[in-house]
């Protein structure tokens, strides 16, 4: 059944304005309403839809329709809004957010967005999304905690979830869930292909790539090739991930019998065995002192 | 499974809620005689039900002469047997679910049953075979299978075939593991009897039913880079008479019909069945709710039956452009839809059947109710699978969801449906009007009477 409490929804709020009494002087107030109305809907439907994909089915490889409908809804509502303007404005609200990082000490809830500006997409705005859900007695119970060195430092914002105005997610080249990073963030590489994480619904670590290109949930089904991280936070991170689940010929001795599996589809196979061995305790772990490192360098002490 | 019926007196409402996982039904098929009901469940296992032969059960056709109503036979348990175990993808750190998501039968050719099951990754064929005779009378050998001491053995005996108690054994005759990639959704049966297609999210492989260690690949929609993906496959099935054709659906609502002899790789299909969609209904639902869930062929072969999320839909073979029929299962969701993408009842897989002339098609939906159109009248119902208000033998009533207007008596308001309940899986018999309905671990069985007085066909129950 539906939850008590439920927002209400779209086809209840169209009945808003005519219930109103509004006055017939100011028709507009009545549109603006109900395009206020439609955006925290299409809003809120974001959200959700962001939150679904991140859902972390440790156990069991997710339900791949599932993931391709979510990740085509959230495409929609990005062109949507990219068309009418709005994307430019939450992306701006999110900077003016981004520089006044308030963090909710007892949630600890990490929802951030990054947007930046590439000199190859000229011009068209590219952004990062990511949802990353990560708190302690949050009730989505996800924990996904998201940062990304940006330029000119490290940027996290801390947004609850009831401000959705503030949360901006992103874009499509979205990529809800993340792989590991290739470490340059200015690298123009369409090839760059990052190990997939071990579903697309969230593994509990997600270093958030730069990345032009469509870069989806996916992607995660996909190895590509394993892109060396020089940066030594990333390392440390990503430590205990076996490199020898890499070496293709150890797999292929493994599956000799497999009949119909080429290289790529072994390729494949590998693809979400990357980050997911990291379980959510380790690398919450190893976030949550990657998070404090970057506060203490925030704060500058 | 199996639960006593008759206790309807004695509240054992707080039993009956605790469901096992493990038995929730996740598959229904009659074989293709329709005396033989197979289900598999998420526990992996399949329990098969025989119908039993009835002193004095006439064919169809002479079910007016005998008493006052057809007594058809009962389905009783047959045989249960463990078909896939859970499994750990080694290289992805993946647990792969044991739950069965297909049963198909095989034509029998001999006294034995051969039906394929499969679950996300390994189809299996299984050899269900009865024995009621034992080789009895060895001469090198005891009675208990001990070797006999060669200097006790005075003269020799001709072994003889004694009858013993009926014995069903089930034999997994074949594995066809390592074929898939992704989660098969659908397999089916060729009408050559040789080969079996089986179809995952993005691709689709033939198997021939001897040979395990290899299959053709027939469907790969898999893009080159899976950034680009936006389309799955949902199902697929054979032709029921042309062994070249096969029909697969897919996530945004299209049906491909592909012939074999075109080419090995069946990329580019023959047909695209395409409903154009409606600029004025758009939303952002609109292509969830358009994904195909299930797709069956008519027994005739000249029809596609598909069910999306709020519709059914009949396609005629010939004509590419749009369905023939348009069957409206539960329009009264289209307002909720946010809602149900929120507690991802949007995404349940519907499935979708027809009955033996094709002249009637099946599907389920929510609150324990199934949907039957007759497709000459348009007319459809709405029936409950519900222990409470079934009891065996009793006439299912029709139900009505309340919609607005003139409210009565029994009718279903729509934010009182249980969307737990949800009826996904069903089968009709191949040739008499008896149908098998999964709802979570109960499985209901309701045959048609024609009572003699009406030409009107009342539904009786049977709950197993």
């Amino acid at each position: 059944m539906f939850p008590k409490g439920t927002k209400r929804k779209f086809s209840d709020s169209g009945d808003e304005p005519a219930a109103g009494g509004e006055d017939v002087n100011q028709p507009s107030s009545v549109a603006v309403r109900m395009l206020s109305s439609y955006s925290l809907q299409r809003q809120s439907l974001l959200d959700m839809s962001l939150i679904k994909l991140q859902l972390c089915h440790m156990l069991v490889e997710p339900n791949l329709c599932r993931s391709v409908l979510i990740a085509n809804t959230v495409r929609q509502i990005q062109e949507e809004m990219t068309q009418d303007g709005t994307w430019q404005i939450m992306t701006q609200a999110l900077s003016a957010a981004n520089a006044a990082a308030q963090c909710s000490a007892d949630r600890l809830v990490a929802t951030e967005v990054l947007c930046r500006q590439t000199e190859a997409t000229q011009g068209e705005q590219v952004l990062k999304p990511f949802p990353a859900v990560g708190s302690e007695g949050c009730p989505a119970e996800e924990e996904v905690v998201v940062e990304e060195e940006g330029e000119g430092g490290v940027t996290m914002s801390t947004v609850s979830p009831q401000a959705p105005t503030s949360y901006l997610p992103g874009t499509f080249g979205m990529d809800p869930c993340w792989e590991e990073e290739n470490g340059e963030d200015e690298e123009e590489d369409e090839d760059s292909e990052e190990c997939g994480s071990g579903s697309e619904e969230g593994d509990s670590d997600r270093l958030v790539e730069d990345s032009r290109t469509a870069e989806q949930v996916f992607g995660t089904f996909e190895i590509k090739n394993p892109a060396p991280s020089p940066d030594p936070a990333l390392e440390e991170l990503f430590s205990d991930v076996d490199a020898s689940y890499y070496d293709l010929d150890t797999v292929l001795t493994g599956m000799q019998s497999a009949p119909k599996m080429g290289p790529y589809d072994l390729l494949e196979s590998l693809s979400s065995h990357g980050p997911s061995p990291l379980s959510s305790s380790t690398s919450c772990r190893s976030d949550l002192n990657e998070l404090d490192h970057i506060m203490e360098i925030i704060v500058g002490s | 499974m199996g639960e006593d019926t008759e206790s309807s007196k004695v509240n054992h409402s707080f039993l009956r809620d605790y469901v096992t996982e493990a038995d929730v039904i996740s598959t229904v098929e009659f074989n293709h005689t329709g005396d033989l009901l197979a289900t598999g469940d998420k526990g992996g296992r399949v329990v098969v039900f025989q119908r039993e032969t009835v002193v004095g059960h006439k064919p169809k056709g002479e079910l007016d002469q005998v008493g006052e109503t057809g007594e058809s036979g009962e389905y009783n348990v047959y045989s249960t047997f463990q078909s896939h175990e859970p499994d750990f993808d080694y290289l992805k750190s993946l647990e792969i679910e044991e739950k069965i998501n297909k049963i198909r039968w095989l034509p029998q050719q001999n006294a034995a049953h051969f039906l394929l099951s499969t679950n996300d990754k390994t189809i299996k064929l299984w050899k269900v075979s009865e024995r009621d005779k034992q080789p009895e009378g060895y001469n090198l050998k005891d009675e208990e299978g001990r070797v006999k001491d060669i200097s006790t053995v005075t003269s020799l005996q001709v072994p003889v075939l004694r009858p013993t108690d009926l014995m069903v054994e089930v034999r997994p005759r074949r594995v066809f593991s390592n074929g898939h990639t992704y989660h098969v959704n659908s397999i089916s049966v060729n009408s050559d009897g040789e080969t079996y297609l089986s179809a995952d999210d993005l691709r689709i492989n033939m198997w021939h039913l001897g040979i395990t260690d290899r299959s053709f690949n027939i469907v790969d929609i898999k893009p080159a880079n899976m950034e680009e993906l936006t389309e799955v496959i949902t199902a697929a099935e054979f032709h029921p008479h042309h062994c070249h054709l096969f029909v697969y659906s897919s996530s945004k609502g299209s049906l491909r019909l592909c012939d074999m002899r075109a080419s090995a790789l069946c990329d580019r299909h023959t047909k695209l069945f395409e409903e154009p969609e409606d600029p004025g209904s758009r939303s952002f639902f609109s292509e969830i709710v358009s994904s195909v869930s299930d797709v069956k062929f008519s027994h005739n072969g000249r029809y596609l039956l598909t069910r999306d999320y709020l519709t059914a839909k009949v396609w005629d073979l010939h004509m590419e452009k749009g369905p023939v029929e348009t069957y409206q299962v539960h329009d009264y969701l289209r307002t909720k839809l946010c809602s149900l993408y929120e507690n991802d009842c949007i995404f349940d897989k519907f499935e979708c059947v027809w009955n033996s002339s094709d002249s009637v098609i099946m599907t389920g939906a929510y609150n324990s109710f199934f949907r039957m159109f007759d497709r000459e009248t348009g007319r459809g119902v709405t029936l409950e699978a519900w222990r409470e208000t079934s009891k065996p033998r009793a006439v299912l009533r029709t139900r009505r969801i309340y919609t607005g207007g003139k409210r009565r008596r029994g009718d279903v308001g729509v934010d009182s449906l249980d969307f737990t309940k949800k009826i996904l899986h069903m089968a009709w018999h191949p040739e008499e009007n008896i149908i098998a309905i999964a709802s979570t671990n109960n499985l209901y069985i309701f045959q048609d009477r024609v009572s003699p007085d009406t030409q009107d066909p009342d539904l009786g129950s049977n709950t197993i």
